[in-house]
């Protein structure tokens, strides 16, 4: 039983985490219609921004966590917001170029990161009351979990909040249904291309400072990695809708917890969930292509 | 003809550099006929191919698949398996591989290819992915896991064991980039290659032109795919061995900016993107530790380093400025001085 | 009656890869009344439309209120008080009626009294999500949003397409009602509509005006009606 409890919870943890990660990427593709290859490293960004803030803070405190997320979330604002103006509103119309200069800038970041801070993941100190337990229904928790669960949720009700009841939410839900519509109205929907960049930016960033707490390093390919889940949870939970990345981000999150577990202990296959999701994404595309062409209308 | 004679030239002049004591001083660390440089260059050719192998679907038919290198890793992995694991000869090894890399793209594609453009890409990325998973957690103790598989060279023929056999290797390489470009050219000149062509310009006014698209873009897929599997046999001899980093996604996204670079669609841009990544992915780690490199400052020092930095950034600028690659300068560049030159075309063309 | 035409279209040429649909279209649209798009299918009305609106790149010139539009992007063309009613009716079936007239309020005062005055059907479905509305629904709610600012011209695209008899009715009196106050540019299939709401008409034939002028002489010429239009008048309703 306890078992069980401890994979719900780490299953809805990195559940969590895959949301924060896939749900700017969902609004960036419901919108714009880009696939955002240089999403994992807008995570990248986000969590070397925490790990250097907390490591210059000189310790583990609760305030110079804060501090980086606040870091991490800026950081993430300017990095998708300069991504947008320099390199997709330049290429307008040309869907392809788009998605491959995302693919080059990905590489890129990635590298560079590399290049600067080195290719060893590198220890990040956590306040103590993250590294320590809850007990819950008998299972040890480490509190990593319930933070990432506590900041999905938060980051949700933000995003909803703000699609449901902004003007700009509007022009963004409205957007993703048919922009050119948008634009006959008088809006410029650019704004709203920048805007959503940002907030996409800014959910990656704060995923990738979280998963610096939660896996206790940064490294520079996490975000590629991350990235791969992302796209499994857009793809399922279809575009622009921040509801539905939610549910499919739990969904994947505990099934690939339980059947790594299970998978491990029945199989001797521990990478049973992992396969499982990546084969579940094709299996979504091949029957529903349409998520991934068309509005969700 | 002009063309021939100079694609000729050069394949004479790539079969003699084992024999050449040259040195090509920053260019590689020793002369052309050591080892270290052989292996080098073999490796150039092998990925020439490969990227050649990519463009077929890339650039001539248009699919955009971000799952080739699950191919190139299976053909590596298949002649590896058999030849370490299981004590085969090498012939019933790439025999094996050849079977693989007929199989496995013909089962991929045939489920992939039901869907088209962003959903393609993202299908054939799942796949790689899940292989990428299979090759890392080592079912059966087979492929080695994250370790990898060193190749068991007891059974190979002497002449392709050793440090000082290098050149056959290299000569091994040169063979396999010969047989992709003799297969590419023909295929992409015939009529496959040009129904191809056609699926790539515009699939729709294709269909109505009474082609079928799904088995046409199936046997893009499968000649690519098979092509990438021979390469990876050739890569296990070169290298000695096979790593799980050839099945991430990384190398496929490698794939995809060596043929942009070079020249989507363009028979020997794909091979110099290929050839032109790989010599740089090797020579840019030496270069940065080098001394001229290490005196720099450290803003410029830092980048120069990373190859993915560099290829990344190139391919950027290449995407949105010369989308045609490097195969597409020489045609811009004839462009352009007939706009410089109008009265001398003018005066010439009576 | 020197006034400046609402709007002036001059030369105005589009080309979709190779396939030219409009050739060079002139014509001009006076303040106030209904003028009457024609044209069979495939002539070019609806690229028309949506090349003065700025949606498809074009080449030619356009004018509105002697103001040359031609380079500017969508919204700022609809900006300088143009209203668009697609020939889909694109509303956006995910958002609510109220939200999708909120979308829709452009300068500073929404006229959403006179709104709920023509489409009275709109006020108490406010919270319904507009996917769920009928196809006669939608196209008054395309209308409303239109309306909802003063606008110098609207460009209303086959509005009675695919309803049913009694809606287009309904949706040719609203119409009826509109032209009253604002200068419409209407593409219109359906005859008897244009009939009843236009007195004068541009007729496209494959991407160039033929005609420029009176609906009535225009229909009352048959054989030339026939040849542009491709019906058989007699038909019509």
């Amino acid at each position: 039983m306890s078992t069980v409890v401890l994979l719900a919870v780490t299953g809805l943890g990195l559940g969590a985490l895959y949301f924060l990660v896939a749900s700017g990427l969902s609004l960036t593709y419901g919108l714009l219609r880009v696939l955002n290859f240089a999403h994992g490293a807008f995570l990248t960004v986000g969590a070397y921004t925490a790990w250097l803030i907390v490591t210059r803070a000189g310790g583990a405190s609760i305030g110079a966590f804060g501090l980086a997320l606040l870091g991490a979330l800026a950081a993430g604002a300017a990095i998708g917001a300069a991504v947008e103006t320099a390199l997709i509103r330049p290429l307008y119309r040309r869907h392809i170029e788009q998605v491959l200069v995302t693919v080059g800038l990905g590489l890129a970041i990635a590298a560079l990161i590399q290049g600067i801070f080195g290719a060893d993941p590198r220890p990040v100190p956590v306040p103590a009351w993250m590294r320590g337990v809850t007990v819950v229904l008998g299972a040890s928790v480490p509190n990593t979990r319930p933070l990432l669960i506590a900041a999905g949720l938060v980051t949700f009700t933000c995003l909803t909040a703000f699609l449901s009841f902004t003007r700009w939410g509007l022009i963004v839900r409205a957007g993703v249904e048919n922009r050119e519509m948008v634009r006959a109205l008088g809006i410029d929907v650019q704004r709203a291309f920048t805007l959503v960049f940002a907030i996409g930016g800014m959910a990656a960033a704060l995923g990738g400072a979280l998963s610096a707490a939660y896996f206790g390093t940064v490294d520079p390919e996490r975000g590629t990695v991350m990235l791969i889940y992302a796209f499994i949870v857009v793809v399922i939970g279809g575009l622009g809708s921040i509801a539905g990345s939610a549910a499919a981000a739990a969904l994947v999150g505990l099934i690939q917890q339980f059947a790594n577990y299970y998978g491990s202990v029945w199989w001797g296959f521990p990478a049973a969930g992992d396969l499982a999701v990546v084969l579940l994404l094709a299996a979504v595309l091949l029957v529903r292509p349409e998520g991934l062409a068309r509005s969700a209308s | 003809m002009k063309r021939r004679a100079a694609v000729a030239g050069l394949f004479v002049l790539l079969c003699a550099v084992p024999l050449i004591p040259l040195r090509a001083v920053g260019v590689f660390p020793a002369p052309l006929n050591a080892p270290g440089t052989l292996q080098i260059l073999a490796l150039c050719l092998v990925f020439g191919g490969v990227a050649l192998s990519y463009d077929l679907l890339f650039g001539y038919t248009g699919l955009l698949s971000f799952g080739h290198a699950l191919f190139f890793a299976a053909g590596a992995y298949a002649a590896n398996i058999a030849l370490s694991r299981w004590g085969w000869g090498p012939a019933s090894a790439v025999a094996v591989a050849a079977a693989a890399g007929v199989a496995l793209p013909l089962a991929i594609g045939a489920v992939a290819l039901r869907v088209g453009g962003i959903a393609f890409a993202m299908v054939t990325l799942a796949f790689a992915q899940a292989g990428s998973i299979v090759a890392f957690s080592d079912p059966g103790h087979l492929t080695g896991g994250e370790e990898g598989l060193g190749l068991v060279v007891t059974r190979l023929p002497a002449l392709l064991v050793g440090v000082v056999n290098t050149r056959y290797l290299y000569w091994l390489a040169l063979a396999y980039l010969t047989v992709v470009a003799l297969a590419s050219w023909w295929l992409v000149n015939s009529r496959p290659g040009r129904i191809w062509q056609a699926i790539r310009e515009n699939e729709a006014r294709a269909e109505v032109l009474g082609v079928r698209a799904y088995p046409h873009k199936l046997m893009s897929f499968v000649a690519g795919g098979f092509l990438a599997a021979l390469g990876g046999v050739v890569y296990v001899f070169v290298v000695g061995g096979t790593a799980p980093g050839i099945t991430t996604a990384n190398l496929s996204l490698a794939l995809l900016v060596m043929v942009v670079l070079g020249g989507a669609g363009s028979l020997w841009g794909a091979v110099l993107g290929g050839a032109l990544y790989e010599y740089l992915d090797l020579r840019l780690v030496a270069l940065a530790g080098s001394p001229q490199v290490a005196g720099l400052p450290g803003w410029l020092r830092v980048p120069l380093g990373q190859p993915l930095f560099i290829l990344g950034t190139l391919f950027i600028l290449f995407v949105v400025f010369f989308p045609g690659g490097i195969a597409a300068i020489p045609e811009r560049i004839r462009a352009a001085a007939a706009r410089h030159a109008p009265a001398a075309a003018a005066g010439e063309s009576a | 009656m020197n006034a400046v035409p609402v709007l002036a279209v001059d030369g105005l040429a589009v080309q979709f890869g190779e396939s030219r649909v409009l050739h060079g279209a002139t014509f001009a649209v006076e303040e106030g009344g209904t003028t009457a798009l024609l044209g069979r299918n495939g002539a070019g009305k609806t690229t028309t439309l949506r090349a003065i609106l700025g949606l498809v790149p074009h080449r030619g010139r356009v004018r509105l209120d002697g103001e040359d539009v031609g380079g500017l992007p969508a919204h700022a063309v609809v900006q300088r008080r143009v209203g668009y009613v697609p020939e889909n009716r694109d509303v956006f079936a995910g958002l609510t009626v109220a939200e999708n007239l909120r979308l829709a309020e452009r300068d500073g005062r929404p006229r959403y009294d006179l709104v709920y005055d023509v489409f009275p059907d709109l006020r108490p479905r406010g919270a319904q999500r507009a996917g769920t509305l009928s196809g006669g629904q939608q196209q008054m709610l395309a209308i409303a949003r239109a309306l909802l600012n003063p606008n110098r011209i609207l460009l209303i695209d086959e509005p009675t397409k695919g309803l049913a008899p009694a809606v287009v009715a309904r949706v040719v009196d609203v119409l009826a009602r509109i032209g009253r106050e604002v200068t419409i540019l209407l593409v219109e299939q359906n005859l008897a509509a244009a009939r009843r709401l236009a007195e004068r008409a541009i007729v496209l034939d494959q991407g160039r005006v033929v005609y420029a002028g009176s609906l009535g002489a225009f229909l009352a010429d048959r054989e030339g009606a026939h040849r542009h239009l491709g019906v058989a008048l007699d038909a019509a309703p």
